[in-house]
């Protein structure tokens, strides 16, 4: 697998491929949408007609080259097509997280200034003319979704069919300037501009050009073998830059076909409706699925509920050592064929999990849990490391050598070192240009020689060759007497429990560990009603003392587990607290990506944490929350604080009987 | 507050027309217990109308006759200029008057897409043997209902529950499946009997978005029964107020919540 840095022939652009595969398959489709209930679908040729008359409108309405483009709204071809339309004309598409307050929004826009903004639907334009009295720039707003339109002013507000169909209409006078400008793209020049999450600070906007991608969706299609007949499903948000790898780069570049839901709701549906052979997703995503797997079979009957049982343990012994290619027994082989027939394959099925050759998890570790009940089902599910200044992949898993706990082998075309603090860094041809208008955080990530700082703290496994991850570097600290913090690593064990939808840990400079932890509504509301527990709020349901006692259980058990872990075994919860209130992104609390913001969470919560460690038995406060359009609220509550039995490591019962 | 409204447009935009419905000086007995007395009042065209009043005003009494379940004693009912003679419910229905429920009036048993289509009932005119053998017109009939029922699921966003049994859903989303079947009938004039009630404050704005929507998008007229006055007050163009039977009230949400006879008739004052 050698990785080459040269475009083969002219394809050095997103609208380049675009043509390549209306030529090639033209037939072929290339993205479907599920749009009043049936799947509505578009061939490649077809999709670049709709793109063409969209650049064509864009021209109409004097969109300039270097002019930044947002796009805001949930996955539609509609807004692929906006982005890739964007780029013919010589501009710079910038996908924003579609459930971003109005301020967020406002400094994003701000900050490249956009001077077209795309949007799904009213409530996305309501947000950008609460923000245009700041920003001057804003020229023209376009929207997918007619519905409540009517009554704005239009005067620069467009519907967006209306912009297609006028480019349809101009195209004479239009189609030479689009190809003058699509001519001028090359493999420089800027192919999308994404804005980082940004666990702590303001977001900062990573450029990538055409080389960045276009490379990085080959060396990647090359390493997993992917071809023109995947499907995937494009339900992660636009502005996360593994959908654009995805739904855009590998997409083009292979020329497979992007399903978009009908709408977030539905997405497990028309995920089982069309089994992706392709699949990404969040470890937050399989453990939801896993969540509602668990509650359903709770729910079953005994029967089912014995079946179930019995061969998911069949399946985790044996599971994934098949799915490996490991020798295993051939009654094991047999009793497993059963299980595929009883439970595994309509399972999978249920999960739209069937057809899935290539499963990715990355952005967070999951829990080993998690991955194995995947695995074991025979569900190629791997893990890689990426990050949007790396256009995703630094590194990932080959087939067959796949492990929970470590992220894989170096990509193809990425060098890496890892630095004496055991910092990791990388350098690659996906390595971001710059951060747009930032050039002294762009000097202090990436250095002269390309070398990009990832942040995180890891080592390489001498025996496997693979890459493993501690904790990000900042978070990874010791305790009063010197033991290492980690976490992550006990995060990730609570949030296997289904009960259990967040947790964060705390002890980084204390005597011992303590824990918040946010109950999971689905799973404990189900609880709840089967064992007739009446509650109003999830505040109410939170604090109730049976819930209390089943969070207790799960976090004695974690206990149990981190003191097997020699090195971690500290990190055990002493005392613990169930949240009023779920974190929330909107708060400040978690990145749009859904990862926990600790330095937040700690200011904001400042008197919680105090309380786990001064003894109080419970707690009254007041806590700021934030709604969707930027309203702001207050609840409160007086929380339990609840102490955990904690086991003495085995190996300091040694030293203490020596 | 005298009726000397014109056809114009709201302050938003909207169009209200001329009169659509007309209840002239109804009177309505059941034995000896007068539910309604003398009430005159109208509907127009593109408003969103709210009737009001204490517990046992009357109300639910009123929209049972605008529906044609009832029938007054006295007085007339006008739809479209012209008065309308005793009908049964399924008649008004045909003429474009649609409704929900107070306490929530689906097929359990059925899913919310199947639900939804029964609201197209007024619309399939194939007969029985056609729609038995799938010939004819019914299947170019069923595809054109099951168009016009998917757009109504894709506007009150219940794509997510298109296939779930209507039993196995919260009272919320119960509530809006029957907007979506009152309004797969496309009437022009739709009533809802107290659309919020037993609903919690993220549910009502949201049901109160899409009253608004569908009066917006599609130019229904709708006349409504809610308790929640925040909503009545916000939501509607003109209210009438009853109070034991008797109109003590009609004009806007402003007039009406100033009028003295409203306050003592919420704040209780006793009846001489």
């Amino acid at each position: 697998m050698t990785a080459t840095t040269t475009p083969p022939g002219d394809l050095c652009s997103v609208p380049a491929l675009l043509r390549r595969n209306a030529r090639d398959f033209s037939a072929r489709t290339a993205y479907r949408e599920k749009e009043y209930g049936i799947w509505q679908s578009w061939t490649w040729a077809e999709t670049l007609q709709e793109i063409e008359w969209l650049a064509m409108g864009f021209l109409a309405l004097g969109m300039e080259r270097g002019d930044h483009v947002a796009i805001i709204g949930r996955n539609r071809p509609d807004h692929y097509w906006a982005m890739v339309a964007a780029q013919m004309c010589g501009a710079v598409p910038v996908p924003l997280y579609q459930d971003a307050v109005a301020e967020e929004m406002a400094y994003v826009l701000g900050h490249c200034g956009a001077r077209f903004v795309v949007c799904g639907d009213q409530e996305q334009v309501d947000k950008v003319i609460d923000v245009q009295d700041e920003l001057h720039q804003i020229d023209h707003v376009l929207y997918h979704d007619k519905r409540g339109m009517r009554k704005y002013d239009h005067e620069h507000l467009n519907w967006l069919s209306d912009i297609r169909d006028e480019g349809k209409a101009s195209h004479y006078r239009h189609e030479d300037e689009l190809h003058r400008r699509e001519a001028e793209l090359d493999y420089e020049s800027t192919c999308v501009m994404l804005y980082t999450s940004g666990t702590t600070g303001k977001p900062k906007g990573v450029v990538l050009s055409n080389r960045n991608i276009i490379e990085t969706a080959k060396n990647s299609s090359a390493f997993d073998g992917l071809g023109s007949k995947e499907e995937i499903l494009a339900y992660l948000p636009m502005a996360w830059v593994g959908d654009f790898i995805f739904s855009v780069g590998q997409a083009y570049w292979n020329g497979f076909c992007v399903n978009c839901p009908e709408s977030a709701d539905t997405m497990m549906t028309d995920l089982r409706e069309i089994a992706p052979t392709y699949y990404f997703a969040p470890p937050r995503v399989f453990e939801s699925q896993l969540t509602s797997v668990t509650i359903r079979m709770e729910d079953a009957g005994s029967v089912k509920r014995w079946l179930y049982r019995h061969y998911m343990a069949l399946a985790n012994r044996v599971g994934p050592a098949i799915l490996d290619g490991k020798p295993v027994g051939l009654l094991d082989r047999l009793r497993y064929a059963l299980g595929e027939m009883a439970v595994y394959g309509p399972l999978k099925n249920t999960l739209g999990f069937s057809r899935v050759r290539v499963g990715y998890t990355a952005g967070e570790a999951i829990g080993p849990e998690i991955f194995d009940f995947y695995r074991s089902l025979g569900i190629n599910l791997k893990q890689l490391y990426g990050q949007t200044e790396a256009s995703v992949f630094i590194t990932q898993q080959p087939d067959h050598e796949v492990r929970a706990d470590t992220v894989g082998i170096t990509s193809p075309g990425v060098e890496i070192k890892i630095a004496d603090n055991g910092e990791i860094y990388y350098r690659s041809p996906g390595v971001f240009v710059e951060y747009y208008k930032n050039p002294e955080s762009t000097a202090s990530t990436k250095d002269a020689e390309g070398w990009v700082a990832t942040g995180d703290a890891g080592f390489f496994e001498e025996a496997s060759g693979h890459l493993r991850i501690i904790d990000r570097a900042k978070d990874v600290g010791k305790m009063a007497d010197g033991h290492m913090f980690a976490p992550k690593y006990v995060e990730n064990k609570l949030k296997f429990y289904p009960d259990i939808l967040e947790a964060v840990v705390f002890g980084n400079g204390r005597d011992r560990c303590t824990a918040f932890i946010n109950i999971d509504l689905t799973a404990v509301g189900n609880w709840a009603e089967r064992n007739n527990i009446a509650y109003a709020s999830y505040q109410e349901l939170a604090g109730h003392p049976r819930v209390l006692e089943t969070i207790k259980s799960h976090v004695e058990e974690v206990n149990a587990s981190v003191a097997q872990d020699e090195m971690l075994s500290a990190c055990q919860i002493h005392r613990f607290l169930v949240l009023h209130k779920e974190l929330d992104a909107d708060d400040g609390e978690m990145t749009r990506t859904r990862k926990v913001r600790r330095g937040m969470i700690e200011e904001k919560y400042d008197d919680l944490i105090t309380a786990l460690y001064d003894g109080s038995e419970q707690i009254s406060t007041t806590t700021e929350v934030t709604y969707e359009d930027g309203r702001k609220g207050s609840i409160s509550a007086t929380l339990q604080l609840v102490d955990a039995a904690t086991v003495t490591p085995k190996h300091q019962q040694k030293v203490a009987a020596e | 507050m005298k009726d000397t409204i014109e056809p114009h447009v709201t302050e938003d935009g909207r169009q209200i027309g001329g009169v659509l419905m007309e209840m002239k000086n109804i009177t309505l007995r059941f034995g000896g217990v007068v539910a309604i007395k003398d009430i005159s009042f109208d509907i127009r065209e593109g408003e969103i109308r709210a009737i009001i009043g204490p517990n046992g005003a009357g109300k639910s009494s009123m929209l049972n006759v605008i529906s044609g379940f009832y029938h007054p004693q006295e007085g007339e009912v006008w739809y479209r200029g012209a008065p309308r003679p005793p009908m049964k419910p399924y008649e008004v229905a045909r003429q474009g008057v649609g409704r929900t429920f107070q306490n929530i009036a689906l097929f359990e048993g059925m899913t919310v897409l199947d639900n939804v289509m029964t609201g197209r009932l007024t619309h399939m005119h194939a007969s029985i043997w056609d729609q038995a053998l799938w010939w004819g017109k019914a299947e170019a009939e069923e595809v054109h209902n099951r168009e016009q029922v998917e757009k109504i699921i894709d506007f009150l966003e219940i794509q997510a529950i298109r296939k779930t049994p209507v039993g196995r859903l919260p009272y919320g989303l119960k509530k809006r499946v029957e907007l979506a079947r009152a309004l797969a009938a496309e009437p022009s004039l739709l009533l809802l009997d107290e659309p919020m009630a037993g609903m919690n404050v993220e549910e009502k704005e949201d049901m109160s978005r899409f009253i608004l929507d569908v009066n917006d998008e599609f130019g229904t007229t709708i006349a409504l029964i809610e308790h929640d006055m925040g909503v009545v007050m916000d939501l509607s163009d003109r209210v009438v107020v009853m109070d034991y039977g008797k109109k003590i009230g009609d004009g806007t949400p402003d007039e009406v919540r100033s009028s003295q006879d409203v306050i003592d008739a919420y704040l209780g004052v006793p009846h001489e």
